[in-house]
Protein backbone atom coordinates (compact mmCIF):
# COMPACT_ATOMS: atom_id res chain seq x y z
CA UNK A 1 0.00 0.00 0.00
CA UNK A 2 2.60 2.43 0.65
CA UNK A 3 4.44 1.42 -2.40
CA UNK A 4 1.02 2.20 -4.13
CA UNK A 5 1.31 5.54 -2.61
CA UNK A 6 4.68 6.35 -3.49
CA UNK A 7 4.09 5.51 -7.15
CA UNK A 8 1.19 7.93 -7.10
CA UNK A 9 3.39 10.30 -5.89
CA UNK A 10 6.03 10.20 -8.40
CA UNK A 11 3.09 10.06 -11.00
CA UNK A 12 1.93 13.05 -10.08
CA UNK A 13 5.12 14.82 -9.77
CA UNK A 14 6.05 14.11 -13.07
CA UNK A 15 2.32 14.68 -14.52
CA UNK A 16 2.62 18.28 -13.09
CA UNK A 17 6.79 18.59 -14.24
CA UNK A 18 5.27 17.45 -18.05
CA UNK A 19 2.68 19.81 -17.57
CA UNK A 20 4.50 22.36 -16.39
CA UNK A 21 7.24 21.60 -19.59
CA UNK A 22 4.68 21.20 -22.50
CA UNK A 23 2.78 24.34 -21.31
CA UNK A 24 5.73 26.43 -21.04
CA UNK A 25 5.46 29.58 -23.35
CA UNK A 26 7.64 29.25 -26.28
CA UNK A 27 10.09 31.95 -27.60
CA UNK A 28 12.34 32.30 -30.91
CA UNK A 29 15.71 31.26 -30.77
CA UNK A 30 17.75 34.19 -30.98
CA UNK A 31 20.48 32.84 -33.74
CA UNK A 32 17.05 33.27 -35.96
CA UNK A 33 17.10 37.10 -35.16
CA UNK A 34 20.30 38.29 -35.64
CA UNK A 35 21.41 40.40 -38.70
CA UNK A 36 17.27 41.08 -38.99
CA UNK A 37 16.98 44.92 -39.99
CA UNK A 38 13.34 46.41 -40.50
CA UNK A 39 12.54 48.84 -42.82
CA UNK A 40 9.11 50.80 -42.03
CA UNK A 41 7.95 51.66 -45.90
CA UNK A 42 7.33 48.32 -46.24
CA UNK A 43 5.98 47.36 -42.54
CA UNK A 44 3.04 50.17 -43.84
CA UNK A 45 2.26 47.19 -46.07
CA UNK A 46 2.56 44.47 -43.90
CA UNK A 47 0.37 46.04 -41.57
CA UNK A 48 -2.23 46.62 -43.85
CA UNK A 49 -2.37 43.11 -45.02
CA UNK A 50 -2.29 41.61 -41.32
CA UNK A 51 -5.36 44.04 -40.39
CA UNK A 52 -4.14 45.27 -36.88
CA UNK A 53 -5.82 48.43 -37.08
CA UNK A 54 -9.17 46.66 -37.38
CA UNK A 55 -8.85 45.12 -34.04
CA UNK A 56 -6.45 47.31 -32.26
CA UNK A 57 -7.54 51.29 -33.57
CA UNK A 58 -10.20 52.70 -31.05
CA UNK A 59 -14.32 50.96 -32.32
CA UNK A 60 -15.02 52.94 -34.87
CA UNK A 61 -12.21 54.68 -35.79
CA UNK A 62 -11.76 56.13 -39.22
CA UNK A 63 -9.08 57.87 -41.21
CA UNK A 64 -6.09 59.00 -39.09
CA UNK A 65 -7.19 57.51 -35.41
CA UNK A 66 -6.60 54.49 -37.19
CA UNK A 67 -3.18 54.69 -36.90
CA UNK A 68 -4.20 55.05 -33.31
CA UNK A 69 -3.49 51.49 -31.51
CA UNK A 70 -4.87 52.05 -27.95
CA UNK A 71 -6.98 49.19 -28.23
CA UNK A 72 -10.11 49.21 -26.64
CA UNK A 73 -12.45 46.88 -29.18
CA UNK A 74 -14.51 44.06 -27.18
CA UNK A 75 -15.01 40.73 -28.47
CA UNK A 76 -17.44 38.08 -27.03
CA UNK A 77 -16.64 34.73 -27.29
CA UNK A 78 -18.27 31.42 -25.46
CA UNK A 79 -14.72 31.58 -23.55
CA UNK A 80 -15.22 35.69 -22.42
CA UNK A 81 -15.13 38.73 -23.50
CA UNK A 82 -11.57 39.79 -24.73
CA UNK A 83 -10.79 43.55 -25.05
CA UNK A 84 -7.93 44.04 -27.80
CA UNK A 85 -4.71 45.77 -26.01
CA UNK A 86 -2.96 49.01 -26.42
CA UNK A 87 -0.01 48.32 -29.25
CA UNK A 88 1.07 52.01 -29.87
CA UNK A 89 4.18 52.57 -29.20
CA UNK A 90 3.71 53.88 -25.98
CA UNK A 91 6.46 53.05 -24.14
CA UNK A 92 4.36 52.36 -20.95
CA UNK A 93 0.90 51.32 -21.88
CA UNK A 94 1.95 50.23 -25.56
CA UNK A 95 4.81 48.57 -27.50
CA UNK A 96 7.11 51.01 -27.02
CA UNK A 97 9.57 49.18 -25.61
CA UNK A 98 9.35 45.74 -27.40
CA UNK A 99 12.11 44.43 -29.58
CA UNK A 100 12.08 42.61 -32.83
CA UNK A 101 12.11 39.29 -30.54
CA UNK A 102 9.26 40.28 -28.69
CA UNK A 103 7.10 40.87 -31.62
CA UNK A 104 8.25 37.66 -33.01
CA UNK A 105 7.33 35.87 -30.03
CA UNK A 106 3.62 37.35 -29.98
CA UNK A 107 2.93 36.82 -33.61
CA UNK A 108 4.42 33.68 -33.63
CA UNK A 109 4.36 32.03 -30.69
CA UNK A 110 1.53 33.91 -29.21
CA UNK A 111 3.95 34.41 -26.10
CA UNK A 112 4.34 38.16 -24.61
CA UNK A 113 7.85 40.04 -23.79
CA UNK A 114 6.86 38.93 -19.66
CA UNK A 115 6.75 34.99 -20.84
CA UNK A 116 2.86 35.01 -20.21
CA UNK A 117 0.47 33.36 -22.80
CA UNK A 118 -1.61 35.05 -25.21
CA UNK A 119 -5.26 34.03 -25.89
CA UNK A 120 -5.60 33.07 -29.44
CA UNK A 121 -8.52 35.72 -30.03
CA UNK A 122 -4.95 37.42 -31.24
CA UNK A 123 -4.57 34.98 -34.11
CA UNK A 124 -1.12 33.97 -33.75
CA UNK A 125 -1.99 30.39 -34.73
CA UNK A 126 -2.40 32.44 -38.53
CA UNK A 127 0.43 35.21 -37.97
CA UNK A 128 3.24 32.06 -36.91
CA UNK A 129 2.92 31.66 -41.05
CA UNK A 130 4.37 35.52 -41.20
CA UNK A 131 8.12 35.88 -41.87
CA UNK A 132 10.49 36.89 -39.73
CA UNK A 133 11.22 40.04 -42.41
CA UNK A 134 7.78 40.69 -42.49
CA UNK A 135 8.06 40.78 -38.60
CA UNK A 136 10.98 43.12 -38.67
CA UNK A 137 9.38 45.49 -40.89
CA UNK A 138 6.18 45.74 -39.41
CA UNK A 139 8.03 46.57 -36.02
CA UNK A 140 10.19 49.52 -37.35
CA UNK A 141 6.43 50.94 -38.46
CA UNK A 142 4.62 50.17 -35.61
CA UNK A 143 7.31 52.38 -34.01
CA UNK A 144 6.68 55.40 -36.24
CA UNK A 145 2.70 55.52 -35.39
CA UNK A 146 1.42 58.36 -33.07
CA UNK A 147 1.71 57.10 -29.16
CA UNK A 148 -1.67 56.40 -27.18
CA UNK A 149 -1.06 56.79 -23.29
CA UNK A 150 -4.41 54.50 -22.37
CA UNK A 151 -3.91 51.37 -19.90
CA UNK A 152 -4.88 48.30 -21.51
CA UNK A 153 -8.43 46.98 -20.66
CA UNK A 154 -8.43 43.66 -19.14
CA UNK A 155 -10.16 40.51 -20.68
CA UNK A 156 -13.22 39.68 -19.19
CA UNK A 157 -12.52 35.68 -18.54
CA UNK A 158 -13.85 33.66 -16.27
CA UNK A 159 -12.87 30.40 -14.97
CA UNK A 160 -11.12 28.33 -16.14
CA UNK A 161 -10.44 29.77 -18.82
CA UNK A 162 -8.80 32.85 -16.72
CA UNK A 163 -5.56 30.08 -16.20
CA UNK A 164 -3.18 31.19 -18.76
CA UNK A 165 -1.02 28.43 -18.40
CA UNK A 166 -3.98 26.02 -19.86
CA UNK A 167 -2.86 27.91 -22.71
CA UNK A 168 0.20 26.00 -23.37
CA UNK A 169 -2.37 22.85 -23.90
CA UNK A 170 -4.15 24.82 -26.04
CA UNK A 171 -1.73 25.39 -28.22
CA UNK A 172 -0.14 22.05 -27.97
CA UNK A 173 -3.63 20.71 -29.31
CA UNK A 174 -4.47 23.43 -31.93
CA UNK A 175 -1.54 25.81 -32.60
CA UNK A 176 0.12 24.31 -35.74
CA UNK A 177 4.03 24.70 -37.12
CA UNK A 178 3.72 22.66 -39.78
CA UNK A 179 3.96 25.13 -42.70
CA UNK A 180 0.92 26.10 -45.22
CA UNK A 181 -2.57 24.86 -44.48
CA UNK A 182 -3.10 23.86 -48.45
CA UNK A 183 0.04 22.39 -49.23
CA UNK A 184 -0.35 22.19 -53.37
CA UNK A 185 -0.89 25.76 -55.21
CA UNK A 186 -0.14 26.91 -58.37
CA UNK A 187 2.84 29.60 -58.09
CA UNK A 188 0.43 32.30 -59.30
CA UNK A 189 -1.49 31.65 -55.72
CA UNK A 190 1.79 31.31 -53.14
CA UNK A 191 1.58 34.78 -52.87
CA UNK A 192 -2.04 34.94 -51.74
CA UNK A 193 -1.64 31.71 -49.88
CA UNK A 194 1.40 33.61 -47.48
CA UNK A 195 -0.98 36.67 -47.17
CA UNK A 196 -4.66 34.31 -46.37
CA UNK A 197 -3.27 31.36 -44.40
CA UNK A 198 -0.50 33.80 -42.50
CA UNK A 199 -1.13 37.94 -42.26
CA UNK A 200 -4.66 38.37 -43.75
CA UNK A 201 -5.80 35.07 -41.04
CA UNK A 202 -9.10 35.04 -43.10
CA UNK A 203 -8.78 31.34 -41.76
CA UNK A 204 -9.78 32.58 -38.09
CA UNK A 205 -13.20 33.40 -39.17
CA UNK A 206 -13.72 31.78 -41.93
CA UNK A 207 -12.78 28.23 -40.76
CA UNK A 208 -15.07 26.83 -38.22
CA UNK A 209 -14.24 25.76 -34.25
CA UNK A 210 -14.39 23.13 -32.76
CA UNK A 211 -16.05 23.18 -29.00
CA UNK A 212 -12.39 24.24 -27.62
CA UNK A 213 -11.47 27.32 -30.07
CA UNK A 214 -9.47 25.29 -32.26
CA UNK A 215 -9.58 25.55 -36.64
CA UNK A 216 -11.23 22.29 -37.97
CA UNK A 217 -8.61 22.60 -40.92
CA UNK A 218 -10.82 19.78 -42.54
CA UNK A 219 -13.12 22.14 -43.26
CA UNK A 220 -10.66 24.74 -43.97
CA UNK A 221 -12.47 28.48 -45.33
CA UNK A 222 -15.98 26.26 -45.43
CA UNK A 223 -17.16 28.72 -43.36
CA UNK A 224 -18.47 29.13 -39.77
CA UNK A 225 -21.36 30.87 -37.46
CA UNK A 226 -20.74 34.42 -36.91
CA UNK A 227 -19.26 35.53 -33.53
CA UNK A 228 -21.71 37.61 -33.24
CA UNK A 229 -24.73 35.31 -33.13
CA UNK A 230 -26.27 37.12 -36.33
CA UNK A 231 -26.01 35.34 -40.50
CA UNK A 232 -22.91 33.24 -40.86
CA UNK A 233 -19.30 33.84 -42.32
CA UNK A 234 -19.45 32.46 -45.59
CA UNK A 235 -17.62 29.62 -46.89
CA UNK A 236 -15.12 30.78 -49.44
CA UNK A 237 -14.12 27.81 -50.43
CA UNK A 238 -14.84 26.81 -54.51
CA UNK A 239 -17.95 24.49 -53.46
CA UNK A 240 -19.65 27.89 -52.57
CA UNK A 241 -17.90 30.85 -54.16
CA UNK A 242 -18.24 30.91 -57.33
CA UNK A 243 -16.93 34.41 -58.46
CA UNK A 244 -14.25 34.71 -60.99
CA UNK A 245 -10.58 35.86 -60.04
CA UNK A 246 -10.90 39.14 -61.30
CA UNK A 247 -14.59 39.66 -59.27
CA UNK A 248 -12.32 38.46 -55.85
CA UNK A 249 -9.87 40.41 -56.67
CA UNK A 250 -12.19 43.87 -57.65
CA UNK A 251 -13.94 42.88 -54.52
CA UNK A 252 -10.67 43.37 -51.96
CA UNK A 253 -10.23 46.13 -54.00
CA UNK A 254 -13.60 48.18 -54.00
CA UNK A 255 -15.90 46.26 -51.55
CA UNK A 256 -18.59 45.74 -54.66
CA UNK A 257 -19.53 41.90 -55.33
CA UNK A 258 -19.78 40.93 -58.58
CA UNK A 259 -23.96 42.13 -58.49
CA UNK A 260 -22.71 45.45 -57.08
CA UNK A 261 -24.07 45.19 -53.54
CA UNK A 262 -21.01 45.76 -51.65
CA UNK A 263 -18.99 44.37 -48.34
CA UNK A 264 -20.74 44.79 -44.83
CA UNK A 265 -19.78 43.83 -41.31
CA UNK A 266 -16.49 42.94 -40.45
CA UNK A 267 -15.11 42.94 -44.05
CA UNK A 268 -16.12 46.28 -45.09
CA UNK A 269 -13.32 46.61 -42.59
CA UNK A 270 -11.08 43.75 -44.06
CA UNK A 271 -11.46 45.69 -47.79
CA UNK A 272 -10.27 48.82 -45.79
CA UNK A 273 -6.94 46.57 -45.63
CA UNK A 274 -6.98 44.66 -48.89
CA UNK A 275 -7.43 47.79 -50.92
CA UNK A 276 -3.96 49.05 -49.61
CA UNK A 277 -2.18 45.94 -51.05
CA UNK A 278 -1.14 46.06 -54.85
CA UNK A 279 -3.32 44.63 -57.76
CA UNK A 280 -0.69 41.74 -57.76
CA UNK A 281 -1.41 40.38 -54.50
CA UNK A 282 -5.20 40.59 -54.55
CA UNK A 283 -5.18 38.65 -58.11
CA UNK A 284 -3.06 36.24 -56.05
CA UNK A 285 -5.32 35.95 -53.30
CA UNK A 286 -7.91 35.03 -55.85
CA UNK A 287 -6.03 32.31 -57.81
CA UNK A 288 -5.19 30.67 -53.90
CA UNK A 289 -8.91 31.11 -52.98
CA UNK A 290 -9.55 29.11 -56.42
CA UNK A 291 -7.01 26.69 -55.18
CA UNK A 292 -8.17 25.47 -52.12
CA UNK A 293 -9.79 21.93 -51.93
CA UNK A 294 -13.55 22.67 -52.05
CA UNK A 295 -15.97 21.96 -48.56
CA UNK A 296 -19.35 21.22 -49.40
CA UNK A 297 -21.91 22.61 -46.80
CA UNK A 298 -22.99 20.44 -44.46
CA UNK A 299 -26.55 19.54 -44.48
CA UNK A 300 -28.63 21.81 -42.70
CA UNK B 1 -33.88 73.02 -46.56
CA UNK B 2 -30.81 70.87 -45.69
CA UNK B 3 -30.83 66.70 -46.21
CA UNK B 4 -30.02 67.14 -42.39
CA UNK B 5 -32.50 68.99 -41.12
CA UNK B 6 -35.18 66.83 -43.19
CA UNK B 7 -33.82 63.73 -42.34
CA UNK B 8 -34.47 64.68 -38.71
CA UNK B 9 -37.67 66.10 -39.07
CA UNK B 10 -38.69 63.17 -41.25
CA UNK B 11 -37.20 60.59 -38.25
CA UNK B 12 -39.44 63.31 -35.54
CA UNK B 13 -42.64 63.05 -37.72
CA UNK B 14 -42.14 59.11 -38.10
CA UNK B 15 -41.48 58.71 -34.22
CA UNK B 16 -44.52 60.81 -32.92
CA UNK B 17 -46.55 59.00 -35.64
CA UNK B 18 -45.00 56.24 -33.21
CA UNK B 19 -46.68 52.75 -32.85
CA UNK B 20 -45.75 52.98 -36.63
CA UNK B 21 -44.80 49.56 -36.54
CA UNK B 22 -45.74 48.10 -39.69
CA UNK B 23 -48.84 45.51 -39.32
CA UNK B 24 -47.28 42.18 -41.15
CA UNK B 25 -51.47 41.78 -42.48
CA UNK B 26 -50.20 43.83 -45.19
CA UNK B 27 -48.03 41.34 -46.79
CA UNK B 28 -44.79 42.53 -47.69
CA UNK B 29 -42.50 45.13 -46.26
CA UNK B 30 -43.75 48.24 -45.78
CA UNK B 31 -43.43 50.84 -48.54
CA UNK B 32 -39.86 52.83 -47.40
CA UNK B 33 -38.41 49.64 -46.98
CA UNK B 34 -39.18 47.98 -50.59
CA UNK B 35 -38.00 52.17 -51.70
CA UNK B 36 -34.91 51.74 -49.88
CA UNK B 37 -34.05 48.37 -51.37
CA UNK B 38 -35.08 49.88 -54.76
CA UNK B 39 -32.86 52.58 -54.46
CA UNK B 40 -30.53 50.61 -53.81
CA UNK B 41 -30.97 48.74 -56.96
CA UNK B 42 -30.79 51.30 -58.87
CA UNK B 43 -27.43 52.38 -57.29
CA UNK B 44 -25.96 48.66 -57.87
CA UNK B 45 -27.39 49.01 -61.48
CA UNK B 46 -25.52 51.98 -62.49
CA UNK B 47 -22.31 50.66 -60.64
CA UNK B 48 -22.17 47.84 -62.04
CA UNK B 49 -21.95 49.65 -65.66
CA UNK B 50 -19.21 51.26 -64.73
CA UNK B 51 -17.71 48.14 -62.62
CA UNK B 52 -17.62 46.25 -65.72
CA UNK B 53 -15.74 49.09 -67.05
CA UNK B 54 -13.58 49.47 -64.53
CA UNK B 55 -12.74 45.84 -64.03
CA UNK B 56 -11.93 45.74 -67.88
CA UNK B 57 -14.93 42.94 -68.56
CA UNK B 58 -16.69 45.93 -70.84
CA UNK B 59 -14.68 48.38 -72.81
CA UNK B 60 -14.63 51.86 -71.74
CA UNK B 61 -17.24 53.67 -73.40
CA UNK B 62 -17.30 57.45 -72.05
CA UNK B 63 -20.62 58.46 -72.78
CA UNK B 64 -22.12 55.76 -71.08
CA UNK B 65 -19.59 55.58 -68.56
CA UNK B 66 -21.06 59.51 -68.02
CA UNK B 67 -24.22 58.35 -67.83
CA UNK B 68 -24.05 56.12 -65.23
CA UNK B 69 -22.29 58.48 -63.25
CA UNK B 70 -24.79 61.27 -63.33
CA UNK B 71 -27.54 58.87 -62.50
CA UNK B 72 -25.59 58.17 -59.45
CA UNK B 73 -25.14 61.60 -58.66
CA UNK B 74 -29.07 62.13 -59.27
CA UNK B 75 -29.53 59.08 -56.96
CA UNK B 76 -27.54 60.41 -54.02
CA UNK B 77 -28.70 63.74 -54.41
CA UNK B 78 -33.18 62.35 -53.72
CA UNK B 79 -34.71 63.23 -50.49
CA UNK B 80 -34.50 60.43 -48.53
CA UNK B 81 -36.33 61.58 -45.75
CA UNK B 82 -38.98 59.74 -45.60
CA UNK B 83 -37.41 56.15 -46.58
CA UNK B 84 -35.34 55.61 -43.05
CA UNK B 85 -38.38 56.21 -40.59
CA UNK B 86 -38.84 54.44 -37.06
CA UNK B 87 -40.87 51.17 -37.29
CA UNK B 88 -38.95 49.73 -40.55
CA UNK B 89 -35.58 48.52 -39.16
CA UNK B 90 -34.69 45.36 -38.86
CA UNK B 91 -36.36 44.80 -35.06
CA UNK B 92 -39.91 45.38 -36.68
CA UNK B 93 -39.96 44.51 -40.50
CA UNK B 94 -39.06 40.85 -41.16
CA UNK B 95 -37.30 42.00 -44.63
CA UNK B 96 -35.48 45.08 -43.23
CA UNK B 97 -31.71 44.40 -43.01
CA UNK B 98 -31.77 48.05 -41.57
CA UNK B 99 -30.11 47.96 -37.82
CA UNK B 100 -32.26 49.52 -34.65
CA UNK B 101 -29.02 51.38 -33.98
CA UNK B 102 -29.10 53.77 -36.70
CA UNK B 103 -31.96 55.83 -35.04
CA UNK B 104 -29.69 56.06 -32.12
CA UNK B 105 -26.83 57.54 -34.29
CA UNK B 106 -28.62 59.88 -36.74
CA UNK B 107 -25.97 62.48 -36.84
CA UNK B 108 -22.99 59.85 -38.10
CA UNK B 109 -25.48 57.81 -40.13
CA UNK B 110 -25.97 61.57 -41.82
CA UNK B 111 -22.28 62.18 -41.80
CA UNK B 112 -21.88 58.38 -43.76
CA UNK B 113 -24.34 59.56 -46.20
CA UNK B 114 -22.87 63.08 -46.81
CA UNK B 115 -19.41 61.00 -47.74
CA UNK B 116 -21.15 58.66 -50.33
CA UNK B 117 -22.37 61.94 -51.71
CA UNK B 118 -19.01 63.36 -51.70
CA UNK B 119 -17.36 60.15 -53.59
CA UNK B 120 -20.04 59.84 -56.12
CA UNK B 121 -19.75 63.45 -56.71
CA UNK B 122 -15.83 62.87 -57.13
CA UNK B 123 -16.74 59.74 -59.55
CA UNK B 124 -19.21 62.12 -61.68
CA UNK B 125 -16.04 64.42 -62.65
CA UNK B 126 -13.85 61.55 -63.18
CA UNK B 127 -15.90 58.67 -64.82
CA UNK B 128 -14.97 60.34 -68.73
CA UNK B 129 -11.67 59.14 -68.32
CA UNK B 130 -10.61 55.25 -67.51
CA UNK B 131 -8.18 56.01 -65.23
CA UNK B 132 -10.17 58.54 -63.51
CA UNK B 133 -13.25 55.46 -63.15
CA UNK B 134 -10.90 53.10 -62.03
CA UNK B 135 -9.72 55.60 -59.38
CA UNK B 136 -12.89 57.18 -58.24
CA UNK B 137 -14.81 54.42 -58.12
CA UNK B 138 -13.17 52.46 -54.76
CA UNK B 139 -13.63 55.64 -52.51
CA UNK B 140 -17.52 54.87 -53.76
CA UNK B 141 -17.27 51.46 -52.77
CA UNK B 142 -15.75 52.55 -49.11
CA UNK B 143 -18.36 54.93 -48.36
CA UNK B 144 -20.91 51.76 -48.82
CA UNK B 145 -19.10 49.97 -47.10
CA UNK B 146 -19.32 52.44 -44.08
CA UNK B 147 -22.39 52.58 -43.58
CA UNK B 148 -23.30 49.05 -44.33
CA UNK B 149 -20.64 48.21 -41.65
CA UNK B 150 -22.52 50.27 -38.99
CA UNK B 151 -26.00 49.85 -39.45
CA UNK B 152 -26.84 46.77 -42.29
CA UNK B 153 -27.52 43.60 -40.63
CA UNK B 154 -25.68 40.55 -42.17
CA UNK B 155 -27.28 37.94 -44.40
CA UNK B 156 -29.36 35.35 -43.01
Amino acid sequence: MRRLARALAILAVTGVAAFWYLTAPRSEPVENLTGLAGDAGRGALVFAAGGCASCHAAPGAEGAARLELGGGRRFASPFGTFVAPNISPDPEHGIGGWSVADLVNAMHHGTSPEGAHYYPAFPYTSYARVSLQDIADLHAYLLTLPPVARPSAPHEVGFPFNIRRLLGGWKLLFARHDGPVVKDVPPEAERGRYLVEGLGHCGECHTPRNALGGLDYSRWLGGAPNPTGKGRIPNITPAALDWSEADIAYYLETGFTPDFDSAGGEMAEVVKNTAQLSPEDRASIAAYLKAVPPVRDAAQ
Amino acid sequence: MSLKRSILTGVTIAALAAGGVWAASHGGPPPAVKARQAHMQLYAFNLGILGAMAKGEAEFDAEKAQRAANNLAALVSLDQTDYWVPGTSSAEVMESRLKPEMFENVADAMAKGKALQEAVMALQGAAGTLDGLRASIGPVGGACGACHKAYREPQQ
